[in-house]
């Protein structure tokens, strides 16, 4: 059995639920993001809809014809005060309305007791699986993926202590990953011998209570985690990258405030589905310069 | 604050605390020039409002401000706002009612205790209830209004509709609030309506803040009578505060072949509400949002596959600050026409 998983949004938040599809023995199907993709989101989605959804879209109308099954969660909050962007309630709907498509599908709602573990017995049995062998690949699914995060966080952390320039890039994971968003980026700034930290890869409980000192009232779950990086790393860093796509809801307000608190230099880059990369190179440039005489 | 509903906000305000409530101006075309100003570039075009209207009122000699807000972003703008205002230098309190979209009844005391020592919360629910009727009996008349708009004498509705709410500030207890509304229910009802029974029939449905303020719709809904059209709008405060809840979850139930999760703010209603006008045969939807509404940007594509199934034409208007009324006009204009033709076809 292909289960299809578009590389975008949310896969970046289940790679623990993806890693236990795999030990349960299903074939997953995932591709890079490409121009060819984002081309395809282009032909379906609304025209204010946010890079990142268009890019998702893209995905799904890519892998349509190459599995049996798309994954889509609805993940709709982790607790009363960690919501999701309200574009992750509405990608099942999106889906089901724009392609011809089977959806495999299932609920995070924990104000609900809609958990992880209950999304993966449903997915599990729906798929046909005995619960023992379930219960198994949880198990190890989860230590492997604990293990797998620990010793990212570790190596993010000893990058702090790195001679080089360091540049914090705030950004969700989504854009940060993504072949076409935020990989072309990471490649010209380690090309210009400054040392990335990555704003996701903190322990996302302390980041969670640390975004507290810089906005009091965020209630974005993933948002507190990116912006709590900040408030860790800030003694060691250099600069401050905002990393967003156009027109990101979260982030127009979220960044705007956070860079009224900070005070480091910062810059507050806006990527679109244009070709060209030769501003986003400039500007970069120019920060880097403004870094190293800072 | 948004269209005629500063009055029972005023209302409710005055009695309760012993505050000096300052009335911000109308929103006009300098209010979203100061908000613009000061917003970050793709925010929706509420947040600018809000803002353009906080700096106003501060300049008025306001101290403290109340924002409340949830569902999407909405609960997040107030303390960008309050840093934002904080940064230009002036000195207030901003308190904001509502995040997450949880409603907490002992913070909002707290809150309240705050801006005023003397605080009661028995006189707070007493008036709490007359002004929950005062938005109930405002909304029932302005429904009234906006389905025989289109066909009479526009001016004399305005002007009793305004006699009806400078009465209803001065009212002390519920039976004086019902006996005003039913006596201008009656007159309301007196003046002439000149309906032809197959008169066409709009439906407007669309984001909370640019449905229900007039100046941030361009006055789409006078621009809508002009053409003598019946109007129907879901969207007040009434459905906001009270029946918002029933509303979405009957939404879910009745468009199960469009929709199996709940989308954010008012997303997953709207749909239903397309597919309500569409079953009541209406003659058109109009949907309207402001720009950058994120919500409304993943209702829009639901609503075209349900005006699509059921064959209604259906028009988007996104607004934003710069929008040209002209162009809006010539829109609605052609809407009109086509709407009209498809009914002698």
């Amino acid at each position: 059995m292909k289960i299809g998983i578009p590389k975008a949004l949310y896969y970046y938040y289940i790679k623990d639920f993806i890693l236990f599809l795999e030990k349960l023995g299903v074939q997953i199907v995932t591709f890079d993001t490409t121009k060819e993709i984002i081309d395809l989101g282009n032909l379906v989605a609304g025209d204010e809809m946010c890079l990142s959804l268009k890019i998702f879209l893209g995905h799904v109308s890519y892998l349509k014809d190459k599995c049996d099954y798309i994954l889509i969660p609805n993940i709709k909050n982790y607790g009363k005060n960690d919501l999701m962007c309200t574009n992750f309630t509405s990608l099942y709907n999106l889906v089901s309305n724009l392609f011809h498509v089977n959806i495999l599908t299932y609920e995070i709602d924990y104000k609900n007791k809609l958990t992880e573990k209950e999304a993966s017995f449903k997915i599990g049995q729906e798929l046909g699986f005995s619960k023992k062998h379930i219960i198994k690949c949880i198990k190890k699914s989860k230590v492997t993926y604990n293990g797998n995060l620990k010793s990212k966080i570790i190596t993010n952390m000893n990058n702090l202590k790195s001679s080089k320039k360091k540049i914090l890039i705030v950004s969700h994971p989504y854009n940060l990953y993504d072949e076409f968003v935020g990989k072309p980026i990471i490649k010209y700034l380690e090309n210009l011998n400054c040392e990335i930290i990555y704003s996701d890869l903190f322990d996302a409980k302390t980041t969670s209570e640390m975004s507290k000192y810089l906005s009091s009232d965020l209630y974005f779950k993933y948002s507190k985690n990116i912006i709590g990086s900040i408030v860790i790393s800030n003694e060691n860093i250099d600069g401050i990258l905002f990393l967003t796509t156009f027109p990101c809801g979260i982030d127009s307000l979220v960044n705007e405030l956070v860079i009224r608190k900070i005070n480091k230099p910062y810059l507050n880059l806006v990527i679109d589905d244009l070709d060209s990369q030769m501003g986003v190179i400039t500007r970069l440039e120019s920060f880097v310069d403004i870094i190293e005489q800072y | 604050m948004m269209g005629k509903y500063n009055i029972p906000v005023k209302y409710l305000l005055s009695k309760i605390t012993h505050c000096i409530i300052i009335e911000p101006e109308k929103i006009t075309s300098k209010t979203i020039e100061l908000g613009n100003k000061y917003s970050p570039s793709f925010v929706c075009t509420p947040f600018k409002y809000t803002l353009g209207t906080m700096i106003e009122s501060l300049d008025k000699g306001a101290n403290v401000i109340i924002q409340a807000g949830g569902g999407c972003r909405y609960g997040y703008y107030a303390e960008l706002q309050e840093q934002i205002l904080k940064d230009l230098g002036y000195d207030f309190k901003l308190y904001n009612l509502v995040t997450a979209s949880n409603l907490n009844v002992k913070k909002l005391y707290n809150i309240f205790k705050k801006i005023d020592k003397k605080f009661s919360v028995i006189k707070a629910i007493y008036y709490l209830y007359i002004t929950k009727n005062m938005i109930r009996y405002m909304d029932k008349i302005d429904d009234y209004v906006r389905l025989n708009i289109g066909f009479s004498d526009k001016k004399s509705y305005k002007k009793l509709m305004d006699e009806m709410l400078d009465k209803f500030i001065k009212v002390k207890n519920p039976i004086s609030l019902y006996a005003i509304y039913k006596k201008y229910n009656k007159k309301i009802k007196k003046v002439k309506v000149n309906k032809p029974k197959d008169c066409i029939k709009v439906g407007v449905i669309g984001e909370l803040y640019t449905i229900m303020e007039p100046f941030a719709n361009y006055f789409l809904e006078e621009e809508l009578a002009k053409y003598n059209i019946e109007i129907k709008r879901f969207t007040n405060i009434n459905y906001l505060l009270f029946t918002n809840k029933k509303v979405s979850k009957k939404a879910l139930l009745n468009t199960k072949e469009f929709q199996k999760y709940k989308m954010g703010a008012d997303a997953s209603s709207n749909v239903y509400f397309a597919k309500y006008l569409c079953l009541k045969n209406y003659d058109g939807i109009i949907h309207i949002k402001s720009s950058f509404c994120t919500p409304e940007i993943s209702s829009m594509v639901l609503i075209n596959k349900v005006c699509e199934k059921y064959n209604k034409p259906v028009i988007y208007f996104s607004f934003d600050s710069s929008t040209s009324e002209v162009g809006i006009k010539t829109r609605l204009e052609a809407f009109y026409d086509m709407i009209e033709m498809r009914r002698n076809r």
